[in-house]
């Protein structure tokens, strides 16, 4: 009795620790919103009344709208080119017997554990060596390297979840490979390819590191532009534009999962 | 249909790694042209340079202080969330993914407002007068840590959740039935079937808090050193990239030799698999 009351304690303990825990990591996106309605020039506290013209100031902005565009397409570009490189190997490393699997799967993900700035510098000097420069093109190919790796988890994820009856039983009905794959797998994977698609999109939108090495002077994506800013000071108008992109990069991963979820209930 | 995955990481990530070794080897001549060679000049520059040195053991001891705080207050956390059988435990672990996926300049801009010397924490504490003067807390070391924590410590409950969230529950009831203490059930039966998740975690908070250039550069003072700002400043602002390719592959085989000796004794897929969730 006096054991299940003392980790009865333990857990309620534990209870206000992770609530400590989940209050860290919601303030500080918080106080980025609240001071975004400071009427204050400073940018910082105290709050001397609410105001809405840092948003008019924000969107009336062309450079920051340009670095919207240019994070947008850049976004959009990328991913497209990694989700289908990226669920033709999740399919192929699945579906399929080969040897070396182990070794490959590996150097899929190794975008996601080699330090980002090596391969800032990596691409760009190797990229010279083939007569490159920094440009809009060298950002789209870094960031399409830097997304594929998710895209393969993402899908090949959904693709061990998936029983392969479904397949054979097309197969033995008569349909050829090709069939099967277009009729049978590929609905029942569109959900994934979908959250892979904006897995790739968030991480190349969100990236800066890679994206500083890579970019040309002059072209700015939405978090160079922000850390661009900063270097002068924190005005209003950066926690306007932070609220823009919490809410943005919110609501992204917020309409993919239901996405997802509406489509494997639907089935 | 592995071939364009593997062509574009071939040729767009292994090559220029590889590359970036070659480079450090090339000769910068007297007109500041960087030509093919094979010589020791530009390692032996970075490696009598003391200040390099003190750029890597600060960035290692900050990414180590980092991890600790990561796991510190990451198990307990990935613990309760394994444990609790009330509530909405899916909603739990999406709302610890939502900071994840909100911008990481934004995120780390954020500690500038939290942090500064008009920032909410003196605000509050001088408007209580609990102090008259604000505090420092801003850029030095400790609110770069703060940053970094703060972005990492998600991966950590993460690891250490599905680590957790897989020991079979029959053992640590077995456990207390013989009669063990729930402390020492813990000790002896939980924490170390969670070690994979609870290294894993570690391993990848190191690697990413040991890369990262934004985080000090935004947080950090004038006296932080971080190895991956020694990088950007020799590529891109004083375009010396024989020191800065020598810079790169020094960071890279000293994390990569990091990640082998964990692969050693653990799986590396440990950590993929909390990607893919």
């Amino acid at each position: 009795m006096s054991a299940t009351l003392e980790s009865r304690t333990a857990l309620w303990l534990l209870g206000l620790f992770s609530i400590g825990v989940y209050i860290f990591q919601f303030a500080p996106i918080v106080v980025v919103m609240l001071l975004s309605f400071n009427a204050s020039r400073s940018g910082a506290f105290p709050m001397e009344g609410v105001s809405l013209q840092w948003y008019g100031k924000l969107f009336a902005n062309e450079s920051i709208l340009e670095a919207f565009r240019t994070s947008i397409i850049l976004a959009f570009g990328c991913s497209l080119i990694a989700t289908v490189v990226g669920v033709m190997a999740a399919i192929a490393l699945v579906r399929y017997q080969f040897k070396g699997k182990n070794a490959i799967s590996t150097l899929i993900s190794l975008p996601l554990l080699v330090p980002e700035v090596v391969m800032g510098v990596a691409l760009l000097m190797f990229l010279k060596l083939l007569g490159v420069y920094r440009s809009f093109g060298m950002l789209q190919l870094g960031h399409t390297v830097l997304a594929l790796p998710f895209v393969v988890l993402v899908v090949q994820a959904r693709l061990v979840g998936l029983r392969q009856n479904f397949e054979e039983a097309a197969l033995s009905l008569g349909a050829n490979r090709l069939q099967t794959f277009r009729e049978v797998t590929l609905p029942l994977i569109s959900p994934a390819i979908l959250g892979g698609f904006l897995f790739a999109v968030a991480i190349s939108f969100d990236n800066i590191t890679a994206t500083l090495f890579w970019k040309k002077p002059g072209i700015e994506t939405v978090p160079t532009k922000i850390f661009a800013m900063l270097r002068t000071s924190i005005s209003p108008e950066i926690n306007a534009l932070g609220t823009v992109m919490i809410i943005l990069t919110i609501l992204l991963p917020l309409i993919g999962g239901y996405v997802v979820r509406r489509f494997s209930r639907g089935r | 249909m592995l071939s364009p995955a593997l062509v574009s990481l071939a040729l767009f990530l292994i090559a220029p790694i590889l590359f970036v070794l070659i480079y450090s080897f090339w000769l910068r001549t007297a007109e500041g042209l960087d030509v093919p060679a094979f010589q020791f000049g530009n390692w032996m520059s970075v490696a009598t340079d003391s200040y390099y040195w003190l750029g890597l053991y600060s960035t290692f001891k900050m990414s180590l202080i980092t991890t600790i705080a990561c796991a510190v207050v990451g198990y307990p956390t990935a613990y309760f969330l394994a444990r609790i059988r009330f509530g909405n435990k899916a909603l739990l672990l999406f709302l610890l993914f939502l900071p994840f996926w909100i911008s990481y300049i934004i995120r780390t801009m954020a500690w500038i407002s939290v942090l500064g010397k008009t920032g909410a924490v003196n605000t509050a504490l001088m408007s209580l007068g609990l102090i008259s003067e604000p505090f420092k807390m801003l850029y030095n070391d400790f609110s770069v840590i703060m940053g970094l924590v703060y972005f990492l410590v998600p991966y950590m409950i993460i690891n250490v959740y599905v680590s957790l969230d897989g020991i079979d529950r029959n053992l640590e009831a077995s456990a207390r039935t013989l009669g063990c203490s729930p402390w020492q059930t813990f000790r002896e039966v939980t924490l170390p079937l969670s070690l994979p998740g609870l290294g894993a975690g570690c391993m990848l908070c190191f690697v990413l808090a040991a890369g990262s250039y934004v985080t000090p550069r935004l947080l950090g003072g004038p006296d932080t050193l971080f190895f991956p700002d020694l990088i950007y400043e020799a590529i891109i602002s004083q375009l010396d990239w024989p020191t800065g390719a020598v810079l790169s592959v020094i960071l890279l085989l000293s994390l990569g030799l990091l990640v082998a000796v964990y692969n050693r004794f653990m799986s590396l897929s440990d950590i993929y698999q909390s990607f893919a969730r």
